[in-house]
Parts: C-alpha cells; structure tokens; sequence
C-alpha cells in the first residue's frame, strides 16, 4: 500500500524542508539579535527602527512577505541573490522571506530573555566601567540567551511548520509534494498521514530536546 | 524605555550616537532610494497603476472589500468553531484521569505540530472527495477545516494556561468551602480563566486572520490576497501596486487587534477586582509553536 | 466594572467582524442552477483573463462572456437573467458534474479526457498555445529557444508542462497563481517568455499598460479547441450548437471577435465548424 510513495521523492521534499528551516533559522538569529540589541540600545533612531520593523512584520501574512520576495524584489527589482536557475532563485528569495518574518519573533523572544535578567547585573556591569556593547555582549545577552532556548525552540518549530508558505512561490517543498501526490493518486488518508508523520519527526524531537536543553542551561534565579 | 543598560550619556557619547543615527539614516535612505527609484525606472510608481485605488469606489468594492469579507468570514468562523473545541481539550489535559488527559494531549501536540496549510490541503481534498460541498465553498470549509484543527489545540493550550495561571488560593479556598471539581472548574476557575484568557485569545485572532492568506495563495480561496490576484488583471497588471494595498490593509486590521489585544492586557492587569491573573500576547507566540516542556516566563523586571 | 468594559468591549470586536461579514455571506448562496421558475441560468467562466473572462467593476467582460450571453439569450435568458460564477481550469468538471453551472465557457478546451467526463458543444474558437515575448526579444524564435529560458506560467496549468516535456526540456517554470503576476518579471527580465493559449496572451498584450512592449511568438504549439461544457448527457449540447451556428450566421461572432481580440491585433482563426474538433 505503501508501494506509489516509490514514484515520489518524498525524502527529499522534506531535504529542501529543512534546507529552509536551517538555513532561515541561522539567518533569522542572526538578524534578530542585531534587531533586539537596536530595540535595547542607546540611539533613539535605531530604537524607533527595531520597534517599527518588529511591530509591521508581525502583522504581515508570512504568505505577503514571501510572494512580495518574489514579485517585487525578484521580478520587478532584479534582486536574484546570485542565482541563475528559477529554482535556486526561489529558494533563496524563500529563505530571505522567512528570515525577514521570523527575526522579528526571534527579536521579542530574546527581548523577553533580556527582561528576566536581573537589573542588579546590567547595574553592576556598569559599575566596573562597560559600555553598551560590553554590558549587552558580555553580561546580559548571555544570561538571556540562556533564558530564551525555551521561546526560541518555539520559534524554531513555528519556522519549520511556516517552510510549507514556501509553497506558494513554488518552492519544491513537502507541501507542494503533497498537493502533488494527492492530486494523483487516490489515497488522501495515507498521503496525509506521511506527510503530517515528517513534520511531527522534525518538530517533536526539536522541541523535546531544546526544551532539555533550555532547562538544562536556564540560569537558576 | 529608558535602560539600565547604557548609563548616561556624556560628551562622546553623544557624539558617537549622533553619527550612528546619521550612519544608520545614509544606509536606510540609500535603500529606500534604491527601492523607489528600481520602481520608478521600472515604471511601478505611474500613478495609472495607483490611481484605481485613489480616484474613486471600484476597485474596493469589486475586488477588496468581497475579499476583506472572506478574510473576515474565514477567521470568524474559526475563532467560533475552535473555541468551544478548544476548551473541551484545555480542560480535558488538566484532568485528573489519564486516560482523558493523555489522548487529549496527543490530540493537541499532535495537531500543533503539523503546518496549518498541510491541515488546509488535506481538507479540500477531504470534502472534494467524500462530502458533496459546491466547488464554490469548499475552498472557504477547507481553510476554515484547517484553521479550527490548529488553533482548537492552541486555543486548548491557551485555556489551559488561563487555569493555570489563576492563583492556587482560588481553588483552594474553593475546595475548603466543599466545592465538587466540576463546581470548582465551572464557577471560580473558568470563569475568571475567560478573563484572564481574552486578550491571549484576541491575539490568536492575528495568527488566524494572517493565515487565511494561505488559503488565498495555494487552495484558490477567494479571499483579500486572492483579490489582488483578479484585481491586478484588470487593471492593466498593476501587481505591485495591487499587493501593496493589500499588504496595508492587512497590516492595518491586524495592528488594530494586536493594539486591542494589548490595551485588554493593561486594562486588566490594572484591575481591581481580578486576581491580576492575565494571559498576555507574549504568552500566544510561545503555545503556537508546539513547545514540549517549555516553561511560561512573564516579563520579570523590566531592563 | 472594568471587567465589564472589557468584555463589552471584546464581544463588540467579534460581533462587528460578524456583521461584516454575515452582509456578504448571502452573495453567493443563490445556487439557482437549472431553470426553475425565477428563471435564471449559471454560467462558468474566467474571472481573471482580460480579452476573455474578466470580473470588471462594470460587470463582466471578454469573449467568452459575450458568447455566453449570446448562448443564452437564445436559450431564453435575458442578460439580466445570467448569474455569472467563477470557474477555475481545475475546477470546470466538477462544477458541471454537480450541477453548480449549467454551463461553462471559460478558454475551456475540448480534449479526449474532459470529454470521458461532460460533454461539449463548439467548438466556438480556435486558439494555439503560444508564448509571450517582450518585443525587443530577438533571441526566442522557434520553440526550442526556449531551452534555458525561463517561462512562467500559472500554477497547475498544462501548457508549460507541456512546453516543457515535448518541445524545450531544458527550460525554467515560474509558476505563479495568475497571468498577471507574470508580467512585470516578463517585462523586467526576470522571466523570459509567458506561455498560454494566445486568445488569453492576446488580451494581456493589448492592455494599454504593455502596448508595444510584448509580442507574440506565433508558434502555434497546439490546436486548442475552445468548447462549451455542459454536463454529460444534457440536452443543453444541442440548443447550444444552434445558438452558436446562428452566432456566426448573424455576424455577431465575428463582432464579438472584434470587440474583444480587436485592440489586441489578434489574428484569429476563422469560426470553426461545429463539431470540427482540430487535434
């Protein structure tokens, strides 16, 4: 019965799957952190900035932000990103979607990690003469990082689950794989339940272990 | 936000900030230039393909606003539909048997786990194939199918946390005085749970209205993203401008119930009369992700 | 009293959302298939190709929709009498085998397949599919230059599948979820050609936006039968047939041609005969 899943290259849908989701995952963590430490810092314009672009891109259907790479930056701006190919074209205006979307929760993840930091620590690290830079480098965002892989294993599971949007610019993921299947052959219950087994494989272990993880380093207070 | 992060600036701090600011304006007004003029050159910016939505009535009532409605249809009908579901599996998980809360917490992580567009797939083809629901409304079933199936367990998670988060002397107290646990669940702790849930619940609200767009883009539901699609035809393909207003509009109904939401939060967690027990909208980006074993933290001190 | 406010205030939210919504809730449900007493008839067509079947703020517009409201004038329906719905190309055997729409006319090709499934009357027009070009392209002037060429087309549409698997193997698909999202990359660069039947293309290139800017390939990729569909074994087939007949008897045809296809300088074939299916 399970003989027409041959036809399908269904391990690697799921490859491209979490190609997205690492790939999107470095970039957004990247990204974020430089929004939340613009969103905590001394300049009032970067400051404004950070909450602006936190505040408008919550607010956007990720689907909007992914189309807009491809229709507005790639079709219409001429941004390809360094590919020739409409595939790898795609794909990477996918990950630059889905980093531009989830920094923005990477950013109030760790802006809620920043909070559970003890003011007496900034305070103290003032104290001995740091600068922004060194307080938030050195003293804060390494306690809150410790006290954010709770939030950010969250945010991680939401961006493998938010990779299927990809489909919408027809990026060859699982989603579009199913689509593809169901539409030719005549076995809804069990495509489905393959494709909702892939995801629950990627996202159950991923919670399960930085959830481990998380309590394993959070900064007992 | 006035930080404990930064001490007070002197001379050369000032300094150093005025030319950050300067810096960091030159980078984003060069991109914004870059932006406006690609456009221009690429003749995005002739007002013939903005004009329909200025000068006069017909583009909004043509096109945007019976997709505004279907985005709107869409996410009422699931909020209503999920809700009462979702309260059946919050409380179910904080039974005190295991074999209710057990399958009802593999019903809930279960269905957190999986993308809502896969859920969303799967129902077209579902009511395609076994229901005898008009090509015209199956689109709209199915977005709403895939909806109520991911947010039922959020919204179970939402509840359940809206118990939890109420202080133990309530039920305590309810105890002593020889409340049965059905009494106990059904006349102190739910009720204030709704309350303490409402602007957790509100935020749900953005998540649902964000993903009816997906409905939109992939199953050919005839929603606010999909009126671009028809819009843009007509007017002489005025894609960007078409998404554009889109986008706004989107951004505007959704920063409306994220404000809302927020306004919910201080109003209660200023009130008197409520144990201060609130859900936040910080609280809904944690449980819709499907998180095994993380811990809720509420903002501590502030930096 | 607070507690109050901010349930008031939260139920006012859901239930303003609700009357929104429940206003436009009963556009749709008039299913008025077959002609009962209120008499009324269902039509299927595009909604979203210029030239053809386009929703417009004024109503409805294209070829096929004149043909349709010929169709069914003669019939007996007056034209407010019509009830347009949209059929998508994925959509149009369903809607007919369930009765949704009395019948379709939307770029709805007669193929061996579709006609295991309903029946057609037409065909109406014959059209080819063929690729939209910018007009300075000089490089694209036989099918196989389209190899490494990147083609955009809408999301599970055949034709370039098509273009793909027996003429260009090597060439790129950009799907998208309309025709129109395909022109500002065609225009930019970033995709190379638009393929389609081209009474659909022909529409796009007329818009006044684009004149003068895309081109026809003229390469007449396939014989793409334009049929009326109706539902299997419906007596409808033949009352459609004469209608058409009259249509091109009367000239209305050739008007209908030249109001839609006029501006967009498409060299039509003449009205086909009916029943002549071109393969």
């Amino acid at each position: 019965m399970f003989d027409f899943l041959e036809d399908y290259d269904l391990l690697g849908a799921f490859w491209t799957t979490v190609q997205l989701a690492v790939l999107s995952a470095v970039g957004s963590l990247i990204w974020g952190t430089l929004l939340a430490a613009m969103r905590v810092g001394p300049v009032p314009l970067m400051r404004g900035f950070g909450t602006a672009y936190v505040n408008i891109v919550r607010n956007i259907p990720l689907t909007v932000i992914i189309l807009f790479t491809s229709l507005g930056l790639n079709q219409t701006l001429g941004v390809s990103l360094g590919a020739d190919d409409v595939e790898t074209i795609n794909f990477r205006l996918a990950v630059l979607g889905l980093i531009l979307y989830t920094s923005s929760f990477v950013c109030e993840a760790l802006r809620s990690g920043i909070n559970t930091v003890p003011v007496g620590q900034a305070e103290a690290a003032r104290a001995l003469g740091l600068s922004f830079n060194q307080v938030l480098g050195l003293v804060v965002l390494p306690q809150a990082f410790r006290s954010s892989v709770g939030p950010l294993a969250n945010v991680l599971i939401a961006l493998i689950k938010n990779t299927t949007v990809a489909a919408a610019i027809g990026v060859a993921e699982a989603a579009v794989l199913m689509k593809e299947m169901i539409e030719n052959e005549a076995q809804l219950l069990l495509i489905s339940a393959v494709i909702a087994f892939g995801f629950v494989i990627l996202t159950l272990p991923t919670g399960l272990i930085l959830g481990w993880v998380g309590k394993k380093v959070a900064v007992k207070r | 936000m006035s930080s404990v992060l930064y001490d007070a600036q002197g001379p050369r701090a000032k300094r150093r900030n005025i030319v950050f600011t300067a810096v960091f304006l030159v980078a984003l007004a060069a991109l914004l230039w870059w932006v406006v003029s690609t456009l221009n050159d690429k003749g995005q910016l002739e007002w013939a393909l903005w004009e329909p939505f200025f000068t006069s009535g017909e583009a909004w009532s043509t096109y945007i606003w019976p997709g505004l409605q279907n985005t709107l249809k869409a996410a009422v009908l699931a909020v209503l539909i999920a809700m009462p579901l979702g309260a059946v599996l919050g409380i179910a998980r904080l039974s005190d048997h295991a074999w209710i809360r057990v399958p009802a917490g593999v019903v809930v992580e279960f269905f957190r786990a999986i993308p809502v567009l896969v859920l969303m797939i799967f129902g077209l083809a579902l009511f395609a194939e076994y229901t005898d629901v008009s090509s015209d409304d199956r689109p709209l079933y199915a977005v709403v199918t895939g909806l109520v199936l991911y947010n039922a367990s959020v919204l179970a998670e939402i509840v359940r946390a809206g118990i939890l988060s109420l202080p133990k002397g309530q039920s305590e107290a309810a105890m002593a005085i020889g409340l049965r646990k059905n009494q106990l669940m059904r006349l102190i702790l739910l009720p204030q749970a709704v309350t303490a849930m409402l602007p957790a619940i509100v935020s749900q609200l953005v998540v649902i209205v964000k993903d009816t767009a997906l409905g939109g883009a992939v199953l050919t539901f005839p929603e606010l993203l999909a009126s671009a699609n028809t819009m843009s035809g007509y007017y002489g393909a005025n894609v960007i401008a078409s998404f554009t207003v889109v986008a706004v509009i989107f951004i505007a109904l959704n920063f409306a119930l994220t404000s809302f939401a927020s306004w919910l939060e201080a109003r209660l967690r200023r009130s008197k009369r409520s144990t201060g027990a609130v859900l936040g909208t910080a609280d809904v980006d944690d449980i819709n992700a499907a998180e095994v074993g993380g811990t809720h933290k509420t903002g501590g001190n502030a930096v | 009293m607070k507690l109050r406010k901010v349930t008031a205030a939260s139920a006012a939210v859901f239930a303003l959302a609700l009357t929104a919504t429940a206003c436009g809730g009963d556009d749709g449900d008039s299913n008025g298939s077959g002609s009962g007493d209120d008499k009324k008839i269902t039509i299927g067509i595009k909604f979203d190709q210029p030239g053809l079947g386009q929703k417009t703020p004024q109503g409805y517009e294209g070829f096929d929709v004149d043909v349709a409201t010929y169709v069914a004038k003669k019939l007996g329906y007056s034209e407010d009498q019509i009830e347009w719905k949209e059929s998508k190309s994925a959509d149009r055997e369903t809607m007919l085998q369930r009765g949704d729409v009395d019948f379709i006319a939307a770029t709805y090709s007669i193929t061996p397949e579709r006609q295991e499934k309903v029946d057609f009357a037409g065909p109406y027009l014959l059209a080819h599919q063929d690729v939209l070009i910018r007009a300075d392209d000089n490089k694209i002037k036989s099918p196989e230059d389209l190899n490494n060429a990147k083609l955009c087309s809408v999301t599970g549409s055949t034709s370039a599948q098509n273009v793909k698997e027996k003429l260009a193997p090597k060439a790129q698909l950009q799907p998208y979820p309309t025709y129109s999202a395909c022109l500002p990359g065609l225009q930019n660069g970033a995709v190379d050609a638009l393929t389609t039947d081209d009474s659909i293309l022909a529409g796009y290139a007329a818009q006044s936006q684009f004149k003068g800017k895309f081109k026809l390939g003229g390469f007449k990729l396939t014989n793409e039968n334009y049929g009326i569909g109706v539902k299997k074994g419906s007596d409808l087939k033949d009352k459609i047939n004469k209608a058409l007949e009259e249509m091109v008897a009367d000239k209305s045809w050739e008007k209908a041609v030249k109001d839609n296809f006029g501006p967009a300088n498409y060299k039509n074939e003449p009205a086909p005969k009916i029943g002549d299916i071109k393969s």
